[in-house]
């Protein structure tokens, strides 16, 4: 991130000099530093906390069914109790981070994807193209998500790709509005104006012009959205149509610790931990973002005061 | 105004007709229709039963001519497992996610206006911190384990409130705590913000200045400029109610269309799936409708 106000003759930051900045602001704002330590530590047991404990956490253990948690006595992994079939809670949840951010990554990348590039298309080309991308959207919206989801999930079958590909359709008008939104005010600014004037392509203008005023903004909305689509993701799963046993989520475990809740608590209560910890994170780090990302608000980290957005 | 109302109910009119289009083409052309109706287990003869019984072998445009016209005429076929049309079986259950969303709503309304005008009035005051832990909350916690977690704490270690079913007044009373908290959260939000622009504009000023009361400069002066944002979010919401209704009503065992829809997935009802979701998806579109109305009243610039 540049600083906003350089004078023309001032050399341009350097890109390390650009990360200490984020890093500085990142530190200001000691909610956001908390939870984007706590999101690295998420993301690097979906990277490879299956490689490392996954064996741990696939052993049954008859001797240790619902064991208690907060006990040593059977060693680390067993800290956070055993689920019904004496399978360790922690390396568990470990584990089936991967799966949960698999699809609710996957999911936002797509609905990102495909959103901005229609908002884009509807931003910037003739006033019928937008109109029917408009109108689609609209169809998309007035629809209660989960029902969709349940419709297609009895008919095809509840892969992985195609709760994907439910979850990010209903996401797309989020992002397809806002860019298109950006866009409309954007177009009509002085440097794409210049832009057009100097005979760059419409592709050019968009791409290079346009794109990087807008991609902040998608970039704030898609951390917030990651949170939307993991508790819709755990409430399918949950539900018992998103992902099947035995390929695991933390919804799928809250779900298999709810018939033990009245003599083993534990089961279902730290995979829904799990869930609140990674979403309650996701909406501060996004709550960071729209400050630091947005030009007018950015002193707010920059200066030494003590800042809470 | 009418071009208003009429440009928004053709969206909401659009948006069933293609439910339904999506529906006939996922049901006919993603395998056998017959191990959709059926149980896994039917046999051969009963498959082929079925479909000469329901013109399944027909060309495709017959059998999506009959498939419209029966839904024109709210025929969705049995109930396989219940044995009684699945029309009768939604439209009994139907009542009773009316009327857990409407409570749930009506609570989250009220208590929202009244808490996001008070933080918006003191802004880092009591009412404005309370309202972003709640709203924090109300975005994060999954409403599943909420409702687990309540249940553990009020039936199972408590004793004060049943676990599930319906019967006394006791019974609603947390899954009506738990359908409030996420609409809640986010509505909080708008209010708070609408209302903020609402306080700093010049009529306020001018109504503090004459020497107006705080009180009634809020729920006076001030609301009914605010709420435009926020019927729209309610209106969101409450075709949001429906997806934490499912919830709900599954984990505490409420005889709700959420519950229904969710148990004839599991026992693979076609037809009860089929009704509640069309019945559903009626219901939000005379909903977004009767919203579009309340924001035609509010706004005398739509009325024009």
């Amino acid at each position: 991130m540049s600083q906003p106000q350089v004078r023309d003759d001032a050399p341009l930051p350097a890109e390390r000099n650009a990360v200490a900045q984020v890093m500085a602001m990142l530190y200001r704002d000691k909610f956001a530093l908390v939870a984007a330590f706590v999101l690295l530590v998420i993301v690097l047991c979906a990277l490879v906390g299956p490689e490392l404990v996954g064996d741990i956490a696939a052993k049954q253990n008859l001797r240790g069914r619902n064991a208690p948690p907060f006990s040593f006595s059977q060693g680390w992994s067993f800290i956070l109790g055993a689920d019904a079939l004496g399978r360790p809670i922690l390396p568990r949840i470990i584990v089936a981070a991967r799966n949960t951010m698999l699809i609710a990554g996957a999911s936002v990348a797509f609905a990102m994807f495909v959103g901005a590039s229609l908002g884009l298309i509807a931003g910037y080309t003739s006033k019928i193209t937008s109109q029917i991308i408009m109108r689609l959207a609209d169809v998309i919206m007035s629809f209660p998500s989960l029902l969709l989801a349940v419709i297609v999930l009895y008919m095809l079958e509840s892969s992985i790709f195609n709760l994907v590909l439910v979850l990010a359709i209903t996401r797309i008008p989020i992002y397809l509005r806002t860019t298109r939104a950006e866009v409309l005010e954007i177009r009509e600014r002085m440097f794409v104006q210049a832009a057009r004037v100097m005979g760059a392509s419409d592709k050019r203008i968009v791409l290079r012009h346009i794109l990087p005023v807008v991609l902040p903004t998608l970039v704030t909305i898609a951390t917030l959205d990651f949170a939307y689509i993991m508790l819709a993701e755990s409430s399918l799963s949950f539900l018992g149509i998103g992902i099947q046993p035995p390929e695991v989520t933390w919804g799928l475990m809250v779900a298999q610790g709810r018939p033990y809740l009245a003599n083993a608590w534990w089961l279902a209560l730290f995979p829904g931990l799990a869930i609140v910890i990674t979403t309650m994170s996701l909406t501060l780090l996004s709550g960071w973002m729209r400050t630091a990302l947005d030009p007018v608000q950015r002193w707010r980290l920059e200066a030494g005061s003590k800042a809470n957005g | 105004m009418m071009s208003f109302i009429g440009n928004r109910s053709l969206a909401s009119a659009v948006s069933l007709i293609g439910l339904i289009i999506l529906v006939f083409f996922l049901s006919r052309m993603t395998g056998d229709p017959t191990s959709l109706y059926l149980p896994l287990d039917a046999s051969l003869e009963s498959r082929e039963n079925f479909r000469r019984l329901h013109g399944l072998n027909d060309p495709l445009l017959v059998q999506f001519g009959r498939y419209v016209l029966d839904l024109l005429r709210f025929d969705f076929g049995d109930s396989v497992r219940k044995a009684r049309p699945a029309l009768d079986v939604v439209l009994a259950a139907f009542p009773w996610t009316l009327m857990l969303a409407a409570i749930a709503m009506l609570l989250v309304t009220v208590s929202a206006i009244v808490i996001g005008s008070l933080a918006a009035f003191k802004v880092g005051g009591f009412f404005d911190r309370l309202s972003s832990i709640l709203s924090l909350i109300g975005a994060s916690a999954p409403d599943f384990w909420i409702a687990i977690v309540a249940i553990f704490f009020f039936s199972v270690s408590l004793g004060w409130l049943p676990t599930s079913g319906t019967g006394t007044v006791w019974h609603w009373i947390l899954p009506i705590s738990v359908l409030f908290i996420r609409p809640f959260g986010l509505i909080l939000q708008v209010v708070r913000g609408s209302m903020i622009a609402a306080l700093s504009s010049a009529y306020v000023k001018t109504a503090r200045a004459k020497g107006v009361k705080d009180r009634a400069i809020i729920f006076v002066h001030a609301l009914r400029n605010a709420m435009l944002p926020v019927i729209t979010v309610i209106g969101d919401q409450a075709a949001g109610m429906l997806n934490g209704a499912v919830v709900v009503e599954t984990i505490f065992g409420f005889p709700g269309v959420g519950k229904l829809m969710i148990d004839s997935i599991l026992q693979r009802d076609f037809s009860v799936v089929l009704a509640s979701i069309m019945i559903t998806a009626t219901a939000i579109f005379v909903m977004n409708l009767l919203i579009d109305l309340a924001y035609a009243a509010l706004d005398p610039r739509i009325r024009m």
